[in-house]
């Protein structure tokens, strides 16, 4: 299932669009998947009159779930061994989200190869949602 | 085995997925595998979730009135990091334990903002580990407004 080192190469990068005009529907169906029913998320008139935000806004880990299928689709769904990011900004509803994945470097361990990833989203102003890294092992 | 127990259903899985837009067939049928984030949804399986409705409590959210922010409500979800030790599937219960990791702070735009990490270490019925899982989320301190929470 997982990649071979041979098929991956430093430098290399992938991907894809993940949400073309984000809905508030997918928030909230996020929200019900992910047991987060925190309002700011969901309640528009919560967000504006009781939190002072200009609307209602993506849960992160919404971005980062989506995020996580760009190194999936790539190493394979059993292969990751870390993914972590920092949230940097607000996603909105109408956003357009995309992610690149990038290999930084290709490590041999005890256990095999390892691939390591920075992980970089963005919205429609080209302004980053997400940033992180991930590794993944490589088939010895 | 101790720990909030949390069974990995396939239907859960199916919403999970749904819900980030990944249709990874890896991710369908009884015994799918988990997508990286998916361990957050045990949060439905935490007796003491803040960020869920309960029957005879409570809620925060706009009703009648546009609702109440929370004491410390301005807190955002700053980073989250995952370790995977091994995947996760279908079929299998979790046990999940909550620890408090570091916290810190920083000079904000309008304030000073205070980091805080939640540890939450996923096991299985053997108490190996299966996922480590570390929440950092940020409050401003004093009477900052949310939005300078970033």
């Amino acid at each position: 299932m997982s990649l071979s080192p041979d098929d991956i190469k430093v430098g290399e990068t992938r991907g894809r669009v993940l949400v073309d005009d984000l809905k508030r529907t997918r928030i909230v169906q996020y929200a019900g998947a992910s047991g987060d029913f925190n309002p700011l998320h969901t309640d528009e008139r919560f967000a504006v009159e009781a939190a002072g935000y200009p609307g209602v806004f993506a849960h992160g880990m919404l971005t980062m779930g989506m995020t996580g299928r760009v190194l999936t689709d790539w190493v394979g769904p059993e292969a990751l061994l870390r993914y972590g990011v920092r949230f940097k900004a607000q996603v909105w509803p109408g956003d357009t989200l995309t992610a690149t994945v990038t290999v930084e470097s290709i490590e041999d361990t005890p256990a095999g190869p390892v691939a390591h990833f920075t992980v970089r989203t963005v919205n429609q102003n080209g302004a980053e949602v997400v940033t992180g890294t991930a590794a993944a092992r490589l088939e010895p | 085995m101790t720990g909030q127990p949390f069974p990995v259903e396939a239907g859960h899985i199916m919403m999970f997925a749904r819900a980030i837009g990944d249709e990874n067939p890896a991710y369908q049928g009884a015994s799918a595998l988990a997508p990286p984030t998916f361990t957050m949804a045990s949060a439905h399986y935490d007796p003491d979730s803040h960020l869920r409705p309960k029957p005879d409590e409570e809620w925060f959210g706009s009703g009648r009135d546009a609702g109440v922010m929370a004491e410390g409500g301005g807190g955002l979800h700053a980073e989250q990091h995952f370790e995977y030790h091994r995947p996760v599937r279908a079929g299998e219960t979790l046990h999940a334990h909550h620890s408090t990791g570091r916290s810190w702070e920083k000079q904000g735009r309008t304030g000073r903002l205070l980091f805080t990490e939640r540890i939450t270490e996923y096991r299985d019925a053997d108490g190996a580990p299966v996922v480590s899982a570390v929440t950092v989320a940020v409050v401003p301190e004093g009477p900052a407004t949310p939005k300078d929470a970033r």
